[in-house]
């Protein structure tokens, strides 16, 4: 086991955050099938600080998904991390708010150590994506959140039911001590939605990860469940990467964005600095090309050309390149670009923007009068 | 950017839905005795007029679905009529007709389907997918259908070649452009679109939308666009029907409806919408509850126990679709008093947006 132990001192203070609570660093990790590797994950990077929501941005097939089981090590057979480094700082006794902390490198850790089992549940928590799938239908909701901390904890099984049973009333399940007994398609989708939550809360982690935990369920029933995760971040100070494709819940949820595109990191910043001044083309097409409850009716959306590359033949040099507008011949074909650090915290993965190539950052702004997007 | 839209049409209505109720029997016991039913649509009525694009919206559950599988007469309505106009102006009733009198006006109405992976073959080529309403209406030459089905997909933004290929080599949105072909192979009048952007990547969820508008203008066509996402269905309805429960609780044109809604349940379907500007936070919204069960709606207006401004009349007497001003529909026994909160002005909000006007 890998463990730097760090001085008290050493560790940001408790509420500033100057440290980060998860550092991903240069996270790779490939696909290996019979038709070929899949670069699903390909040099990401970056840090998840402690009550702050990291919103993690891109189309499907972009690698987000995949990132969070690498984080979390539950990848497929098929699937393994390259390199890259995933650094956890937990607590020593978890139970203590004032214990000492330490570095734990994850991806040194077996996926099937102890040390990485103590820490899916009480550190990391997962919300999956389905609610549906992710329940056993033949076991009670209940039965499964008491499994969890069971596992996690030594208590009794009647302990277990309490806990569980205000877990589902700090989600705001109405009647707990009824729905712990249902069955996971006896609840509604707002309500299976809650449970998944419940589940994931049942052993306090200090991070918390939701993989578009809002796609499949109503506006009214998202907001409900939106406002949940607010009140949680607030109460108990947990970390929240957020995964989700809808722009509209990223702006109204996360405090820093990273866009990702085939497996890389296009951008990433303040969630201001995203939507104000978005420096990638792609994140300044797919800003523009989302339709707004604000927007006049009936005006044709600006898009972007063509469809995401297939994994299997992905385009070289900058993935976004054969869809870009401001493609260069020569050099966004040839290598990859590099992410370049243009303010204190927001950075840029685009030869537009390195020293060197023709273009000058300065002719790129956010509104830039060459139309990017090509009508269909 | 784009001009704003103007074509429409005289707006006599193409087809007009008459006191529409579906409902599905409960069975219960040994001699599958009916004990309940679940009122799927109960009493649903609205008229879309030729050229425009009427919008159906509301939560899951809500019978928007089924409105538009009885319209296309996928189901049999329990009761009601659907009033639809031919070209040379003859209006039928679809209600009562059987599948050989029915058979006549399907080509004028065709579907998109929601999900661009289930609903084409996989061991059909594209070819045979986009031909197969032209072969099943009487067109047997091979020669001509290639040419016909050549000339759908050059129409969708798809090259001729790929008629030969299969399902599996083409991407999402790709696929929703052939479902597209398929549902114009017959030049249909009526076009009935069941949340055809809902599974699609967001970049490519606006090709399809402005495919889809293209398209309306080329061939005015009529769309009766169901879907959930209020910002796809401000973006290219004219008119919209928000549904609650089996009913449909306002109808009113989309500038109108989402200025100054009339009914707390489509203000609150639209606050609850997540605003992309993170300038913009405000403490989410949320509308407390649950949808109440088709099977067994609450009294009065089946609203009233997650309405934040219900009285003693909203839980003892039921609302009726009444016009409260032009053209805009609305079931709520508070309407005129009730100041509600629309969408912000929208000048302000393309400043936002960085779209130049």
């Amino acid at each position: 086991m890998v463990v730097k132990s760090v001085n008290r001192s050493d560790v940001g203070s408790k509420t500033g955050g100057q440290e980060p609570i998860l550092r991903v660093e240069d996270l790779k990790a490939y696909f290996y099938m019979d038709e070929g590797t899949v670069k699903a994950v390909d040099g990401v990077s970056f840090d998840v600080f402690p009550g702050k929501v990291v919103g993690i941005v891109g189309e499907s097939g972009c690698g987000k998904s995949v990132t969070m089981k690498a984080i979390l090590q539950i990848l497929e057979p098929s699937a393994k991390i390259v390199s890259g480094k995933v650094t956890l700082r937990r607590r020593i006794n978890p139970k203590d708010p004032n214990s000492p902390e330490e570095l734990v490198e994850l991806t040194r850790l077996h996926p099937n150590s102890r040390q990485m089992r103590r820490i899916r549940g009480p550190e990391i928590a997962l919300i999956p994506q389905e609610p549906m799938a992710a329940f056993s239908p033949v076991h009670t909701v209940g039965n499964q959140i008491m499994e969890a901390i069971l596992l996690h904890n030594k208590v009794s099984k009647e302990e277990a039911r309490r806990m569980a049973v205000e877990v589902f009333h700090s989600v705001g399940i109405s009647m707990p001590e009824q729905r712990i007994d249902s069955f996971s398609w006896e609840l509604s989708g707002g309500l299976r939605q809650r449970a998944i939550i419940a589940m994931a809360l049942s052993c306090n982690p200090r991070l918390l990860i939701a993989d578009e935990p809002t796609t499949a369920i109503d506006v009214t029933t998202q907001a409900q469940i939106l406002k949940l995760l607010q009140k949680l971040k607030d109460e108990r100070q947990t970390s929240i990467i957020f995964i989700t494709h809808d722009l509209g819940v990223i702006a109204q949820m996360a405090d820093e964005v990273v866009v990702m595109y085939l497996g890389m990191v296009m951008e990433k910043g303040p969630v201001n600095t995203i939507f104000k001044d978005a420096r990638h083309p792609y994140t300044q097409a797919l800003l523009r090309s989302i339709p707004s409850v604000q927007s006049t009716p009936r005006l044709k959306l600006p898009t972007i050309a063509g469809s995401i590359a297939h994994p299997f033949n992905r385009p070289t040099g900058c993935p976004f390149h054969p869809r870009c507008s401001h493609f260069m011949r020569g050099v966004c074909n040839a290598s990859q670009p590099e992410l370049i650090q243009l303010a204190e915290n927001h950075s840029v993965s685009c030869f537009l923007y390195a020293a060197g190539t023709s273009s000058t950052p300065a002719a790129v702004s956010p509104q830039a009068e060459t139309p990017m997007e090509k009508r269909q | 950017m784009s001009e704003m839209r103007t074509f429409h049409t005289d707006g006599a209505p193409l087809l007009e839905v008459r006191s529409l109720k579906k409902y599905f029997p409960i069975y219960k016991g040994l001699m599958r005795k009916v004990v309940n039913n679940v009122r799927a649509v109960d009493d649903v009525s609205f008229f879309v007029r030729e050229g425009e694009t009427l919008g159906l919206v509301g939560e899951s559950g809500c019978g928007k679905t089924t409105v538009s599988r009885c319209i296309l007469r996928a189901h049999p309505p329990t009761s009601g009529e659907i009033l639809f106009r031919e070209a040379n102006g003859k209006v039928t009733d679809l209600a009562p007709l059987d599948r050989h009198e029915l058979r006549r006006f399907r080509p004028q109405m065709q579907m998109i389907f929601q999900d661009p992976f289930g609903s084409l073959n996989p061991r059909m080529t594209i070819f045979e997918i986009v031909s197969e309403p032209l072969y099943v209406n009487g067109i047997r030459s091979k020669a001509e259908r290639t040419e016909k089905t050549a000339e759908l997909l050059k129409l969708v933004g798809l090259r001729s070649e790929f008629m030969q290929r299969y399902p599996h080599a083409f991407s999402g949105g790709q696929r929703q452009r052939i479902g597209i072909a398929r549902a114009l192979a017959l030049n249909p009048r009526l076009v009935v679109a069941d949340e055809p952007v809902s599974a699609l990547d967001v970049s490519v969820q606006a090709q399809v939308l402005n495919l889809m508008l293209d398209l309306q203008e080329k061939l005015k066509l009529t769309y009766l666009f169901v879907a959930h996402d209020l910002s796809v269905v401000k973006h290219i309805c004219d008119r919209v029907c928000v549904m609650y429960v089996g009913k449909l609780v306002e109808m009113a044109s989309t500038q109108e409806l989402f200025q100054s809604p009339r009914h707390p349940y489509t203000a609150a379907l639209m606050t609850a919408v997540p605003v992309p500007d993170p300038t913009q936070r405000h403490v989410i919204q949320d509308l407390p509850g649950e949808v109440a069960s088709p099977a067994n709606p609450p009294s009065g207006c089946y609203f009233h126990p997650r309405c934040q401004y219900a009285q003693d009349v909203c839980r003892t007497q039921t609302t009726l679709l009444r016009e409260i001003s032009p053209d805009h529909f609305v079931s709520c026994h508070r309407a005129e008093e009730l100041q509600l909160l629309g969408i912000k002005d929208m000048k302000e909000s393309l400043k936002h947006d960085g779209i130049p006007t």
